[in-house]
């Protein structure tokens, strides 16, 4: 059942490649947040009352509804054209995504590690190098945000990958990541915005020698 | 005791952003000053015991408490709004106190933790509050440099936690305690070798973006040009030791395994590639904090590389970071100075400081001459003795890149520094009414008198302090 629920995510990350809308972006990563509390869920079976409370928080509060009404809100509020203009196709976006998640099943291979679950460390890898080619090859600086939260969700499948509960004191520490990274980054987009009209990175390269 | 100095902390920051008046400001910041220097007193008191379960006094975090405290009483004492006093408003003063006081505790927590991931937590607050601290302007570039520190610190500490996590995998079971550097330090020759890889490579490049070094250096020099000269003091100098405190607590582990040669050679190829960029960027710079910050990335370059050659290289890589904290900040701090009269960071458009204040002309001189590592400062003794482990360690052509690049960036400083003091240029618009403050010159002398003092007779415990630390890799 978890890998059911993994290779959706990292289907999810196919079709994050090729959508052109931002609000098609916000939907998968609330798709990806419920994918997440699924598998914690079955992941962590016999848990604690606080620290499904956490979970639940971490996962479906705040990866899946939070964070994306707040950059929906964003969007809204600065007028970002609802396009996410890359800088390559769509086409090789998937061609790379695709590449990305091929190599990271070919390392898992490899690697010797008998206390991992190889699928989560396959969709655990290709979600952190695909947000990573997202932020490169996206032109606004709002992609950057949800790519960001992207790899996020791929370091929290990392993390369930470990095996055992996490220590509630990591926990508190990755939420906070997540908290201080995402609004902070939607706050600053305000700020941007009042100065910079569109939004784009190319805007932003001005500091230089 | 940590746990009351964290409270206490949190709580005046919390104040210091809502109060509006001055004078409850100041005292907020000189309770806080108090609590950071009786921090410091106890921790040396506790010497080696644990404190609140993930804290722990060992002689690296006592070096790098006491160097912090030294350098962020001066900071807090240091005017911020050297630029335009009457733009202060109590809300800004409240912010920048604040973030400051944050910062600071911030840092004194990470750099006591004995816990992996505790660490990682205090330097991802460092981010947050730095940033507040770069965003003091408001102003289009301050948004620019933010967002950047912001979004390369976020990526680059994601990166440590995904070391992390790789660790406990090594680990095979990650329980709470297990993740303490001492019980990880024991459990290291029984960790896989490839994982213990994979992990360094993921930490390292994360901590170098507070460090300084190639790859993720260059958010911090954006953040060093815009934030207030007292901050970007802080930035470029402790802010940067706790980058090394991060890399140094996992280095102690993988010196502990097979993995250490490999992971030498890693330390050293960013260390190398620093030091190169900071030249050809010395070269061309014209704006004099920029030109600070990527000193700063030569200076750990340094480091970094005392660090891989091993031997007497370890001690004088910890040497050279306290002497370097101390020069930097004070060079740093003096940069608000020469603003004050110049209303530029450019070159081109400040000259013949000596004219205008002799006084800040002669630190800046005998600040180049000390972060250009000549004698009598004791950045020459740190880098003769890395000299020395790398000649001891046979890394000859290694010796001699760096030799041929720190060449070249003494020329490029002095040049830029010669010329702001000596030279008389058109462009320069001196501001007449300045006056000086000499409470604040006095302290940027006394932080350089203390990298001659440290340098040429250090006291036996300081050297104790530092041996021990370096025991701690070499054992």
């Amino acid at each position: 059942m978890t890998t059911i629920l993994l290779i959706i995510f990292a289907i999810t990350l196919l079709y994050f490649s090729i959508a052109n809308r931002l609000m098609t972006y916000l939907s998968i990563l609330t798709l990806q947040g419920v994918l997440l509390f699924g598998v914690a869920l079955l992941e962590l079976r016999e848990m604690s009352a606080v620290n499904f409370a956490f979970i639940l928080l971490e996962t479906v509060i705040v990866k899946a509804i939070a964070v994306p009404l707040f950059i929906r809100h964003v969007i809204k509020k600065n007028k970002i054209r609802r396009e996410a203009e890359p800088f390559v196709p769509y086409f090789i976006s998937l061609v790379v995504t695709t590449l990305i998640i091929v190599v990271a099943f070919v390392l898992s291979t490899m690697v010797d590690a008998p206390n991992i679950n190889r699928t989560y460390f396959v969709v655990a890898i290709s979600s952190v190098f695909s947000g990573l080619f997202f932020i490169v090859s996206r032109k606004k600086i709002i992609t950057h945000v949800i790519c960001y939260a992207l790899i996020e969700n791929g370091v929290f499948i990392l993390s369930l990958a470990v095996g055992n509960e996490m220590p509630l004191l990591v926990n508190l520490g990755v939420l906070l990541d997540v908290f201080i990274s995402i609004f902070l980054l939607g706050i600053f987009i305000n700020k941007i915005g009042n100065v910079i009209n569109d939004g784009s990175v190319a805007e932003l390269s001005s500091i230089k020698d | 005791m940590i746990v009351t100095y964290l409270i206490i902390s949190i709580l005046s920051a919390l104040l210091l952003f809502v109060n509006k008046s001055r004078v409850l400001n100041g005292a907020f910041v000189a309770l806080f000053m108090l609590v950071q220097c009786t921090l410091t007193v106890y921790e040396f008191t506790q010497r080696g015991s644990y404190d609140a379960v993930y804290f722990k006094a060992d002689s690296l975090a006592l070096l790098m408490l006491a160097v912090l405290t030294v350098v962020a009483i001066p900071a807090l004492l240091h005017k911020f709004n050297y630029v335009e006093p009457e733009a202060e408003t109590p809300r800004s003063r409240g912010i920048y106190y604040g973030a400051m006081v944050l910062l600071v505790m911030a840092l004194s927590a990470a750099c006591l933790s004995s816990h992996i991931a505790v660490t990682w937590i205090f330097v991802e607050i460092t981010t947050l509050s730095a940033s507040a601290l770069v965003f003091h302007r408001r102003n289009v570039g301050a948004i620019e440099a933010t967002w950047k520190y912001i979004f390369v610190c976020s990526i680059s500490l994601v990166f440590v936690f995904i070391g992390i996590l790789l660790l406990s995998i090594s680990l095979g079971n990650a329980g709470q305690a297990q993740l303490q550097y001492d019980s990880l330090m024991q459990a290291a020759a029984n960790l896989d070798p490839f994982w213990i890889k994979i992990a360094f490579v993921f930490i390292f490049t994360g901590y170098t973006a507070k460090f300084g070094l190639m790859p993720m250096y260059t958010a911090g020099i954006d953040a060093k040009d815009k934030a207030p000269a007292p901050a970007a003091a802080l930035f470029s100098s402790v802010l940067m030791n706790v980058g090394f405190v991060g890399i140094f607590r996992f280095y102690q582990i993988v010196a502990r395994t097979s993995v250490k040669p490999w992971a030498d050679t890693i330390i050293m190829v960013a260390a190398v590639l620093s030091i190169l960029i900071s030249t050809v960027y010395l070269i061309k710079v014209k704006n004099i904090k920029r030109m600070l910050a990527y000193s700063s990335v030569e200076h750990m370059g340094v480091v970094a590389l005392g660090l891989a050659a091993g031997g007497i290289g370890c001690f004088a890589a910890i040497l050279h970071l306290v002497l370097h904290t101390f020069a930097k900040s004070a060079l740093f701090f003096h940069t608000g100075h020469i603003y004050k009269y110049f209303k530029s960071k450019n070159i081109y458009s400040i000259g013949n400081y000596f004219r205008y204040n002799r006084a800040g002309a002669v630190f800046m001189l005998l600040a180049f001459v000390c972060i250009a590592a000549m004698p009598p400062f004791g950045l020459f003794v740190s880098e003769l003795l890395t000299f020395k482990a790398l000649i001891a360690s046979h890394h000859i052509l290694v010796l001699v890149v760096t030799l041929v690049l720190l060449t070249t960036i003494i020329w490029a400083l002095g040049r830029n520094v010669l010329k702001m003091l000596f030279v008389d240029s058109e462009n320069v618009h001196v501001q007449q009414s300045v006056r000086h403050n000499v409470a604040e010159m006095t302290m940027q002398y006394l932080l350089l008198a203390l990298t001659v003092w440290l340098g040429l007779c250090p006291p036996q415990w300081f050297v104790d302090l530092i041996e021990e630390a370096v025991q701690l890799i070499t054992f």
